[in-house]
């Protein structure tokens, strides 16, 4: 488990240093997401030295975003004023997206565009 | 010190008590009205928070595995992926700054809401280049996650969307890593096309924000 822990702090501390090196506005955690994956695909870390703890991560991912959440109330007065396009905008875009991501990936998996494809 | 912690082991076992309905949500409004009524200021709070904020960085890295696991997949459908991020990209940021606009949210507001759709460190650096608050967009990014969190699957599943790949990714797009976390209790599947749309999202964003605001007239 520490071995499985000090893994994934590698590969935080690996997005770190590319941030730091090349100052790509990307966060570290996601360049650490994606070498991670890369580092298993190229066998570099075995799935067994790593899952379980990632795992556990994953799976409770969501409990560790309530402190930021919490700290929403300390902008509470800034939205104030103007929370009406904050709200309707930010609800109304965010079901578009959803809307629109979705539809699109299935459509372009249409088993009739999929037949063109493989006709071409 | 210890009150702190305290409070910090005492919202562990609330959250594991109430995880019906979204356990974020619940969490956060419990703890903002404890933090209220018990009169405790957010900076004290924070010293606490700071313990389970540490983890959210590596827990976005353990990501890594299930998308991992989603490789062959994923090189499979590289292309509709890749279109359907573009897409879902594009109608993110044209959509808020329209709405936006319609209900007369100033430029500032503008800007700090186009970006709203990425994960927040991504999300404040593109609010800060384009000419928005930072602390702004943080706040609606959260906000954008627990709403996209909750309601996603619904949403998705109202317009259609039945394959597991399209709704995850779609998770991922339009609510960052809380939507993914949503997407994770589903099935490692859906969790690994929401980090994948999480990610590609982050990036196309940052890339075409701000082409597309000036396309919509805006400049900076």
């Amino acid at each position: 488990m520490i071995l499985q822990c000090g893994v994934l702090f590698t590969f935080l501390a690996l997005g770190e240093l590319v941030v730091m090196l090349t100052g790509v506005p990307v966060p570290s955690s996601i360049i650490g997401m994606l070498a991670l994956a890369a580092a298993l695909k190229c066998g570099i870390v075995k799935l067994s030295q790593v899952d379980k703890f990632a795992d556990f991560l994953v799976h409770n991912l969501g409990f560790f975003f309530v402190p930021a959440g919490i700290g929403i109330m300390r902008c509470l007065g800034l939205v104030a004023n103007q929370w009406l396009p904050i709200v309707g905008a930010s609800v109304v875009s965010t079901i578009v997206i959803l809307i629109v991501t979705g539809r699109v990936h299935q459509w372009m998996r249409h088993p009739h565009l999929l037949r063109l494809r493989r006709a071409d | 010190m210890t009150f702190v912690t305290f409070v910090g082991a005492q919202y562990v076992q609330r959250r594991t008590g109430l995880r019906l309905l979204n356990p974020i949500l619940l969490s956060i409004a419990v703890m903002v009205v404890f933090l209220t009524f018990m009169d405790i200021d957010y900076d004290t709070y924070s010293r606490g928070g700071e313990y389970i904020d540490f983890w959210l960085k590596p827990a976005v890295v353990a990501l890594g595995v299930p998308l991992y696991r989603q490789l062959e997949a994923i090189k499979k459908q590289m292309v509709p992926l890749l279109v359907a991020e573009m897409a879902g990209c594009v109608a993110g940021v044209v959509s808020v700054v329209l709405v936006a606009e319609m209900l007369g949210a100033s430029k500032e507001i503008v800007m700090s809401l186009a970006p709203k759709a990425v994960t927040t460190p991504i999300a404040m650096e593109i609010s800060g280049a384009i000419g928005g608050i930072p602390s702004l967009t943080a706040a609606v990014v959260v906000c954008t996650g627990i709403f996209g969190g909750m309601t996603g699957f619904k949403i998705v599943s109202l317009a259609r969307v039945k394959s597991p790949i399209a709704a995850g990714l779609s998770m991922g797009t339009a609510a960052h890593a809380v939507g993914t976390s949503a997407a994770i209790e589903r099935s490692d599947r859906y969790g690994a096309f929401s980090s994948l749309g999480l990610t590609l999202n982050g990036l196309l964003t940052s890339a075409l924000a701000p082409f597309i605001l000036r396309l919509m007239g805006y400049s900076f």
